[in-house]
């Protein structure tokens, strides 16, 4: 195995564009920052207010000390202290009220955002899927989501804030004296710089670090997934050594973030104090010569300091804002892709208006017929053949047809193109007469239903799982699928049908998913059945109870069915042999066995009778 | 004030470990339960862990502490400087003494440049310490995770294990890198000021220091508010995850069930809560901030006024009230900061309680403490070796029995085939026999020697075992092979890759062998899968090979080479195959068939087929259904 970062599947825009687009790319927020802009706007300027207040509290220091102090007045004293008071107050309770102005509106952008993203996302054509790992979705919902609130939260606001408080600052300060304040401005200007450039190594160091982390855990999740053959094989030390390898990189990085970030910190807290040095020294100066008094020096003192944190933010606010902007593109990257339904009828959330103006499919009983249909995978290599090249086939209604071929050769990918989970290249599918490119996609599924070879079942119970095939389907419908998918065991399970199954429950056996995979897609008795190799992990003898119990359902029902084995085949009352990419032969099985030497081979494992293996 | 936002300088700040401080807070938390593990944790297993880690790096750990220490001792000199400047050096001046001013200038400038470098050597020296801890904790947990047997992970779930690794151990990384420092400084700076303070005007100083206890009453009711709040949140966020991973990863059964609305409102349920939780500990951060920050401003108002109350009765020098004034408000500046570190400290503290749960949960299959190797083999004896049943029953954990008693020998180079309804026990039998499970009576031998006495490298070379899922790692599909044998040539994978069938799809992929299975064009279908599988399996060349209905999606003449290739390349080697489908059975010496638990027939092929038992039965029906 490579201990290579595997490149990320996504592709990121590069990095030069970003310093253009940021802020272009941030602008795109603006739907989801509409409708709580007003609140957005009272954060801010309860935030300037609080900080201007603060700016505010050296100067009333500076006349305490230089009024009622230097003149021995309590009574201005009482005054000021009062002013004091007040604008502590203020302060506080602004900076209280520009958080709460915001606490829940933020939180709810970033519930907005995501619920948008999965609802996107869940009509996504299957393709895309193909494309994007599954981390990487969820790493769009759930930190770059976190990422965009935050910028919401706190840099956008406080770049407006801090640059308005830095500018009033060193107004003050000049106003207070503008020799110190020259002196302790003038170091902001490298400070500034070389914050810049420290930045801009750090989050190319950070997003290094990212990436790497991203490797780390796909070592680790296939660790997790694979670990019944790293245990068969005893090969944990290899993977261990992979996953080191990969975090020892990571580590590496890590130290070079934790370099940059020491001399980015030597110089934010270096610099100022220095300057702070010379001007106490100056101060002092002046002081002894009356040019300046001791309150205006305390006070200036005080103002210089407050103003360190919008000079040190300023730096990695931009970095920060920069890190939302590569988070929205990576948002938008998804919202942006083509959904399924764009160029026909269902668009997301519009689906039962989209039922309304279905057309009626015909009442002609014509069954399934595929017509010179041709699919490839779109990230198949361009100088590959056409997985399915003009594939012609007629399933009559009421019919079972069996689909068999070798290993390979594009029988599951034809049974995802009826419900339309990938869209044909090339000629037409109908079902009764009806091209299913005219059938919204959610009647069409509702008119198709499917097992997966791959049996997935959700984190809900068993009748949940179940169900899904046909939601208006009662309690009697459910039994009678759990019976025909020979799946009585669910009976013996802790809860029976209501136990909680998937990812967060009972894990089930291979077979006992199939069933339930199985029992989904016959429970709402459906016109087209589209089972894909449906009995591959039962045992004999649950097999031939299974197929008994199939017979009667497939007897009302025109149904595709992916066979391996004879077993299944003589589920069927015709059989079709796909090989490259065409139907090449269709017969009953019988037929078959004497016309066709590939299907003969195929089902007895005999070779042709020319002695070579057909490919 | 000059840091009053902290959350936000979080982003820029880094830094050091203070054990002493995490273990204080341990004992306090109870049990993370929040996303329904059964993982009890141990009393104390954090606290061990957290030791154990941080063993090897005391000298770093105390060396750190030192510069920090150092570090904020020189950043607190400034106000008293000031203050030194304005009582002494302005009057000197006034006299025409320019001494006072130069120490007072080469002091500041001095303690801000040794200020400035311990910082960036405690950065870059607790850097390396944290980074050393990260590595050695993901590699325990790594380790561990390969280590602990199957049925943990059938009960644990990949996810879980998952989110110990990435976001558990971020959490702690975000304390070490971030909250620790953070909490240093404060405590030191707290420390120093209120020295400082006291020196300067024991007066000022202890009305000052007052201040700290309605503070610290704010923030252990902030602390107790915001854990709440952030349990809800992490039990929230895993929901969100659990449900936005299940969907995408069953994207095809979601489609075509379209489950996309129902979904959308199971998913608005657990992204509600999330936010709900986020938005409270938004509210009471809010909260906490305006308290805080009120009584601070209060408190500094009161000392101003009393201490120039003081300076104006004369008692208290001008210059020591404006170095009182300006180490209040540094006083009070890291108030929110320590809001900050409580969030980050609770996070990482629920984390740590996680990984050490996890880490320490022995695995119920361990390696021997000392590993015994299997005898030597002579020349000529077969590649097989022997296995015993010895007495071998097996229970879950619940107590349920899934295998009676039992004994049963199989002889050196046999090949026996495992039939029997679902839930009879086959894959069990399998499992004890790979010593994926442990027997909970009895032992289970290879040659005589017990399968728990040799350690994994050596179990590994005796017993392989392929099974009906066929997940493949990144990688070129030559590296997926070369699971079984990590030295093996490129000329021996391909001619496994031959000898199972599996060369003339793998040649057709888009870059042969090298073609990665994670990239464009590597859709490798389910048969083709376990082809890849089987080609391990005779790579690893074992002496006795377990095939759990490893052959379910392979079509007939893909079995049928694999079962050729069975017959000879595994010819002599001892094999169990456990098969749905009965062709398999015809290449066994021996059948067994395998009833709730019981093995209730054992014999050749023939003579079961010749009886009346149930193989005659099953296999008459398996016949009729063949061509």
């Amino acid at each position: 195995m490579s201990t290579q970062p595997e490149p990320q599947p996504s592709p990121r825009p590069p990095d030069r564009n970003r310093k253009h687009s940021a802020t272009r790319s941030l602008l795109r927020l603006w739907p989801y920052v509409r409708p709580i802009r007003w609140r957005l706007t009272a954060s801010t300027v309860s935030a300037l207010l609080a900080s201007l207040s603060a700016l505010v509290i050296p100067l009333v220091l500076k006349n305490i000390v230089d009024g009622p102090v230097a003149h021995r007045d309590t009574g201005g004293l009482w005054q000021q202290g009062l002013l004091l008071l007040v604008l502590g107050l203020m302060e506080a309770g602004l900076f209280g009220m520009r958080r709460w102005f915001v606490a829940r509106p933020l939180a709810d952008v970033e519930l907005r955002m995501r619920a948008d993203l999965y609802a996107k996302l869940q009509r996504l054509p299957v393709s895309f899927h193909d494309r994007w790992a599954s981390g990487q979705l969820l790493s769009r919902a759930t930190s770059d989501m976190y990422t965009i609130r935050l910028f919401l939260a706190f840099p956008l606001v406080f770049l407006i804030v801090n640059s308005s408080v830095f500018l009033t600052g060193i107004g003050i300060m000049f106003g207070l004296d503008w020799q110190l304040a020259l002196i302790t401005v003038l170091p902001a200007v490298p400070l500034i710089l070389l914050c810049s450039y420290f930045e801009r190594r750090y989050s190319a160091a950070a997003r290094l670090a990212q990436d790497q982390n991203g490797d780390l855990a796909t070592v680790l999740e296939e660790s997790v997934l694979g670990i019944r053959i790293l245990k068969s094989f005893g090969r944990h030390r290899t993977m261990a050594a992979r996953y080191r390898a990969q975090a020892e990189l990571l580590r590496e990085t890590e130290l070079k973030k934790a370099r940059l970030l020491a001399d980015l910190w030597a110089v934010i807290v270096g610099l100022p104090e220095l300057a702070l040095g010379v001007s106490l020294a100056v101060g002092v100066v002046q002081v002894a010569h009356g040019s300046t008094t001791a309150g205006t020096l305390v006070g200036f003192l005080s103002t210089a300091l407050s103003l360190r944190w919008p000079v040190e933010s300023l730096g990695w606010l931009l970095a920060y804002s920069n890190e939302a902007a590569t988070a929205t593109d990576r948002f938008y990257e998804v919202m942006d892709a083509r959904p399924a339904d764009a160029a026909d009828d269902t668009v997301p959330g519009t689906e039962a208006s989209a039922d309304a103006r279905e057309p009626v499919v015909t009442s002609t009983r014509d069954g399934i017929r595929l017509e010179g249909v041709r699919f490839r995978y779109p990230d198949a290599p361009a100088d590959s053949a056409d997985l399915l090249s003009g594939l012609d086939l007629h399933v009559r209604s009421g019919e079972t047809m069996a689909l068999v071929g070798l290993t390979g050769s594009g029988k599951t990918t034809l049974t995802a193109l009826l419900p339309r989970l990938y869209e044909i290249d090339g000629g037409r599918i109908t079902l009764d007469g009806t091209n299913i490119r005219e059938i919204p996609r959610a009647r069409l599924r509702e008119l198709v239903s499917m097992a997966f070879e791959d049996p997935t079942l959700f984190s809900a119970s068993v009748s949940e799982n179940v169900l899904m095939g046909a939601p208006d389907a009662g309690e009697e419908a459910l039994q009678r699928a759990l019976d025909v998918a020979q799946a009585q065991f669910v009976r013996t399970l802790p809860e029976g049908p209501a136990t909680q199954v998937g990812e967060q429950g009972l894990s089930l056996s291979g077979g006992q998913r199939q069933r339930l995979a199985l029992a989904r897609a016959v429970v709402g008795a459906p016109d087209f059945l589209v089972l894909d190799d449906p009995l591959s992990a039962l045992d004999v003898h649950t097999e031939a109870l299974v197929e008994q119990a199939l017979r009667q359902v497939l007897a009302g029902t025109t149904a595709l069915v992916v066979a391996h084995r004879p077993s299944t085949v003589q589920l069927a009352d015709r059989v079709a042999l796909l090989a490259d990419g065409r139907i090449t032969a269709v017969g009953t099985h019988h037929e078959l066995l004497e016309s066709s030497p590939e299907y003969r081979e195929l089902m007895s494992g005999e070779r042709a009778e020319d002695g070579s293996l057909v490919r | 004030m000059s840091v009053t936002e902290t959350e936000e300088s979080r982003a820029v700040t880094e830094q050091g470990p203070s054990p002493d401080a995490v273990l204080a807070e341990e004992d306090r938390i109870p049990p993370a339960s929040a996303d329904g593990e059964d993982i009890p944790v141990p009393p104390g297993a954090p606290r061990a862990l957290l030791r154990s880690l941080l063993g090897p790096h005391k000298a770093r750990v105390a060396l750190a502490m030192l510069l920090i220490t150092l570090q904020q001792a020189a950043l607190q000199v400034g106000p008293l400087l000031v203050s030194y400047a304005i009582d002494r050096a302005i009057p000197a001046l006034r006299d025409h003494d320019a001494g006072p001013l130069i120490a007072v200038a080469a002091g500041y400038l001095g303690c801000a440049a040794i200020a400035t470098l311990l910082q960036r050597s405690f950065i870059r020296l607790s850097g390396v310490v944290n980074q050393a801890i990260l590595l050695e904790m993901r590699k325990r947990i790594f380790r561990h995770a390969q280590a602990l047997s199957l049925d943990f992970h059938e009960r644990y779930t990949s996810g879980r294990i998952i989110s110990r690794a990435t976001s558990d151990v971020d959490a702690v990384r975000e304390l070490l890198n971030e909250g620790l420092q953070e909490l240093l400084s404060v405590i030191l700076s707290v420390l120093y000021i209120a020295v400082l303070l006291l020196v300067m005007d024991w007066r000022l100083g202890l009305a000052s220091l007052a201040s700290v206890v309605p503070i610290y009453f704010f923030t252990r009711g902030y602390r107790r508010r915001s854990q709440v709040i952030y349990r809800r949140s992490r039990t929230a966020v895993a929901q969100v995850i659990v449900r936005f991973t299940e969907t995408m990863n069953g994207i095809r059964p979601v489609q075509a069930f379209r489950r996309e609305s129902a979904n959308e409102q199971a998913f608005a349920v657990s992204n509600g809560e999330y936010t709900e939780a986020n938005a409270q500990g938004l509210l009471s951060m809010a909260r906490f901030v305006v308290s805080s920050r009120a009584t601070a401003n209060i408190w500094i108002t009161g000392v101003v006024i009393w201490g120039a109350v003081l300076v104006t009765q004369g008692s208290l020098q001008l210059g020591v009230l404006a170095a009182a004034v300006l180490y209040l408000r540094r006083l009070f500046d890291p108030v929110d900061q320590v809001a900050m570190f409580l969030n980050s400290y609770q996070s990482a503290s629920a984390a740590l309680e996680k990984i050490a749960g996890l880490l320490a949960h022995e695995p119920s299959v361990p390696e021997p403490a000392e590993p015994v190797t299997l005898p030597a083999r002579t020349d000529d004896a077969l590649p097989g070796r022997a296995v015993d049943f010895d007495g071998v029953a097996f229970a879950y954990r619940t107590g349920k029995q899934v295998l009676p008693r039992f004994d049963l020998r199989l002889p050196a180079g046999q090949s026996v085939a495992v039939v029997g309804a679902t839930g009879a026990g086959k894959s069990t039998l399998a499992k004890l026999l790979a010593r994926f499970y442990d027997p909970t009576e009895g032992r289970v031998t290879l040659d005589g020697v017990d399968l728990r006495d040799l350690a994994t490298p050596e179990l590994r070379r005796g017993v392989v075992m392929v099974t009906q899922e066929s997940f493949l790692f990144s990688g070129t599909v030559a590296e997926n092979i070369a699971i079984g044998r990590p030295d093996a040539s490129r000329e021996e994978i391909e001619a496994a890759a031959k000898a199972i069938g599996a060369y003339e799809f793998i040649a057709a992929l888009p870059e042969g062998f090298d073609t990665d299975v994670r990239k464009r064009g590597g859709r490798i279908s389910a048969g083709q899968r376990q082809l890849v599988a089987f080609a391990r399996a005779l790579l690893a060349d074992p002496a006795v090979l377990i095939l759990d209905e490893a052959t379910s999606s392979l079509d007939v003449p893909g079995e049928q080479a694999v079962q050729r290739a069975m017959s000879t390349v595994l010819s002599g080697r001892t094999a169990v195959i456990i098969a749905h489908r009965l062709s398999t059975v015809e290449i066994a010496d021996r059948v067994l068939v395998m009833d709730q638990g019981h093995i209730v027939e054992d014999g050749t092929p023939a003579d079961l087929i010749a009886g009346t038992g149930r193989f005659a039965r099953l296999h008459a029906a398996w016949r009729d259904s063949l061509v």
